[in-house]
């Protein structure tokens, strides 16, 4: 931990906090909104209320993240859309449960004479019901605000910024300052908003309003302040042409992002970078144009994209992916950046020796007996479905990891073998030997610069990036690598040291 | 002021424990006639499960009957909004059912802002019956119902049942929930507002003395149906069935009862021969 590490941190986190608020304060306002007709709705009529719950429920046992991911495909866009949309159906379980049950609640004694002074049902509802369920319904939405809290840090993956960023970058350089970060940022959040919650509840109850004006001051100033940083741009004239920079979940991506970022800067855009996205995620965000640039891999395009089972060299994957992109998804591929991170199987050295495992083959022969681990997506990759037939692999146990602790694992011997990345660092670090592939059953797996389809027609832009190409080799990626995750070397400082050792 | 004509209420059983009776229909109140003149009061009594609480919530349609018709001054309660209809009904409820989160000033004033009277007619409401419930109105208007004891709650009760200046005021056992002495306080007070106000009662009781007290008339029921409906002394003096009289002739006995207790019998009360009758 140093003090360069913390300060590039913090650097980041103005604009996470006021992301992560708009996100927070957005979704509980609409499930709000939403919930208080639908449980009126549901109380009017109480042979709804048990499907309304019911579904509420369902939504609630999907896990946030699956559900977020969801939203994607349901709606084929990233960014802040699917995940508001998730974060509302995820806050309106415990208001619209809260408010059915402490409205059915209501003294019935209370009712009737409701009822009975001549109230319609619509006047019972809102003068009776639900100022008597007041207390249950504010528990409600002050359930419904800390869990939102806690969820939208889950919707980095699906490309909206939130104070996730910190957690899923952090976890995945292996930063604790980012992902205390992100924590003390939601931890603070949902204290704040629980408190603020809390207060106007408390005005509400002793009709104070004294006590209510200053809480909606309180909430007013404390969204102002804390969504300050990105409101100018939500409102404000541009003078710079925006562009994204799209990144998956790996260091590799994140120093990648930050090299094309620097260059886009020094051309003059104002950059945004979207870090921590899916493979497909951002495939197809960029396919949208909601994406302008990211470094994808020409293997993982072959297999997952063009769905090619075959493998064929470096050229010619590359041109047939590029030919594709064009033709299929108006994607450009500016061209290779002249490092492969290929998919690679490695061992720890001595329990290779012992074995006596230097290829596929050999790991085949004693595959039975031994487990294998991968990053998330890989035992559901062709990649991997190719290998195994390949070689007739039957592996004891498949393990996944995230793909920093993968390494870890393999070290540890938590695992045998694990499907490393040929440019990570702590392959060398950690002593680790790479298997050969004699059968060529993998697919070459060069870093390709992909351009959205309007990011393609901006000369200034390409112009920007075009430098790039050819200019980053395996060695000098691997380093990057190594200086983020074992020397914990903040991001922007080894994507700066790449772009001037290489580019100048 | 209110015409019961052969009026029925009908509900259908459920499954008993052994699902034999299902289906079957029980009659809460069954072919039911009664008719309230302008200015009287009579007194529906009798055990509870009679049906004399059904009756009274089907005169400003809370229930709503299956048979029969009701008017209420001079118009068919069918063919009236119901909500408009318990608008111009001051209704009394057995329990109370002032508003918790309302100050006694907004419940008594609810039906009134209901009817989208002005503010400043609703404020001398208010304060003029609060007064004469015998709430000091600058005392008691900002209260919460929680504040106040149980016979003040069921004074802000009658207060709200008579804020839009009904004529006709339903009670439904209004005085079940309060202790004796209150009950006898509040029984005085209601029978000097009737005569003020010039008001129409109809009042739900198991409490015969109560109903002797308050009573022009008392009907009498008994599963579902009017036993005999007349004056107290005529209930007293020629009574249609075993059961009025037995019913009638309980105060009696129970004052004896409490005399003999007064003047030391106490053989009598340990013999356990303590009128197990009733």
């Amino acid at each position: 931990m140093n003090a360069a590490q913390f300060e590039s941190q913090l650097a980041h986190f103005p604009n996470y906090f006021a992301n992560h608020v708009l996100l927070v304060i957005a979704a509980l306002v609409f499930g709000i909104a939403l919930s208080l007709p639908l449980a009126a709705l549901a109380i009017r009529n109480p042979r709804l209320a048990g499907p309304l719950l019911g579904l509420a429920s369902i939504v609630q046992t999907i896990p946030g993240l699956a559900l977020l991911a969801l939203m994607v495909p349901l709606l084929g866009r990233i960014g802040v859309v699917p995940a508001l949309i998730a974060l509302i159906l995820y806050s309106m379980l415990p208001i619209l449960r809260n408010t059915v049950t402490g409205a059915l609640e209501v003294d019935p004694d209370v009712l009737e004479a409701a009822r009975g002074i001549g109230m319609t049902e619509e006047q019972i509802l809102v003068r009776v019901r639900f100022p008597l369920a007041a207390p249950v319904i504010v528990a409600g939405i002050r359930t419904a605000a800390v869990w939102t809290v806690g969820m939208a840090t889950l919707s980095t993956p699906v490309g909206a910024t939130s104070l996730g960023n910190y957690i899923f970058s952090g976890l995945q350089t292996q930063n604790t300052v980012a992902v205390l970060l992100g924590c003390f940022g939601a931890g603070i959040l949902a204290v704040t908003l629980d408190g603020l919650i809390r207060m106007a509840e408390l005005a509400a109850t002793r009709r104070d309003a004294r006590l209510a004006w200053i809480s909606l001051a309180c909430f007013v100033v404390s969204v102002g302040l804390s969504t300050a940083p990105i409101l100018g741009d939500l409102v404000g004239e541009r003078t710079r042409p925006r562009a994204s920079v799209g990144a998956k979940t790996f260091t590799e991506q994140y120093i990648l992002a930050a090299l094309i970022a620097e260059k886009l800067d020094d051309a003059g855009f104002d950059v945004v970078i979207r870090d921590g996205l899916g493979s497909t995620v951002i495939f197809q965000a960029l396919a949208n144009d909601e994406l302008d640039v990211y470094v994808d891999y020409s293997g993982t395009l072959w297999a997952n994209h063009l769905k090619r089972e075959e493998t064929a060299g470096a050229e010619a994957v590359l041109s047939e992916v590029k030919r594709w992109l064009l033709a299929e998804h108006g994607i450009l591929s500016l061209g290779a950046l002249g490092f492969e991170n290929a998919y690679a199987f490695a061992m720890r050295r001595d329990r290779a020796l012992e074995l006596g495992i230097e290829t596929l083959d050999d790991l085949a022969a004693h595959s039975s007996t031994l487990s294998v681990g991968g990053d998330y997506e890989f035992f559901s990759r062709p990649e991997w479905i190719a290998v195994r037939e390949a070689y007739s692999m039957q592996f004891d146990e498949e393990r996944s990891f995230d793909s920093t602790l993968m390494y870890t694992a393999v070290s540890k011997g938590h695992v045998d073998v694990i499907s490393a990345f040929s440019t990570d660092g702590r392959i060398a670090a950690f002593d680790l030997v790479v298997l050969d592939d004699p059968r060529e059953s993998l697919p070459p797996y060069d870093g390709v610069l992909l351009l959205s389809k309007s990011a393609a027609r901006n000369a200034k832009l390409v112009d920007a990036l075009l430098p790039l190409i050819g200019q980053l080799d395996d060695s000098s990626m691997r380093n990057a690598n190594r200086r983020v995750d074992l020397d914990h070397r903040p991001i922007t400082e080894v994507a700066h040291e790449l772009a001037q050792k290489r580019m100048d | 002021m209110i015409s019961i004509r052969e009026v029925s209420k009908k509900y259908s059983v459920g499954p008993g424990p052994n699902g034999a009776d299902e289906g079957e229909i029980a009659f809460a109140v069954e072919d039911l006639s009664l008719e309230v003149a302008a200015g009287e009061t009579v007194v529906l009594l009798g055990a509870s499960g009679c049906g004399k609480t059904t009756t009274l919530k089907m005169i400003n349609r809370l229930v709503t009957p299956s048979a029969g018709e009701i008017v209420v001054e001079g118009r068919n309660t069918r063919d009236v909004d119901p909500v408009e209809l318990r608008r111009g009904i001051g209704y009394v409820f057995q329990g109370i059912g002032l508003f918790p989160h309302w100050s006694v000033a907004e419940n008594v004033a609810a039906t009134p802002r209901l009817l989208g009277w002005d503010e400043d007619r609703i404020r001398a409401r208010v304060n003029e019956l609060l007064d004469r419930v015998g709430l000091d109105a600058a005392g008691y208007r900002d209260r919460r119902p929680s504040e106040l004891s149980g016979g003040q709650q069921q004074r802000v009760g009658v207060a709200r049942a008579l804020a839009a200046e009904s004529k006709l005021l339903l009670m439904d056992e209004p005085f079940g929930a309060v202790d004796p002495v209150t009950r006898d306080g509040l029984q005085r007070e209601l029978i000097a507002m009737r005569e003020q106000l010039d008001l129409t009662i109809l009042l739900v009781t198991h409490d015969v003395t109560e109903a002797l007290l308050l009573a022009d008339r008392i009907a009498v029921m008994d599963r579902g149906r009017i036993l005999q409906i007349d004056q107290p002394s005529q209930l007293f003096s020629d009574p249609a069935s075993e059961l009025v009289e037995r019913l009638l002739d309980m105060p009696r006995r129970q004052s004896a009862r409490v005399q003999d207790l007064i003047h030391g019998t106490v053989a009598e009360k340990t013999s356990g021969n303590v009128g197990g009758d009733e």
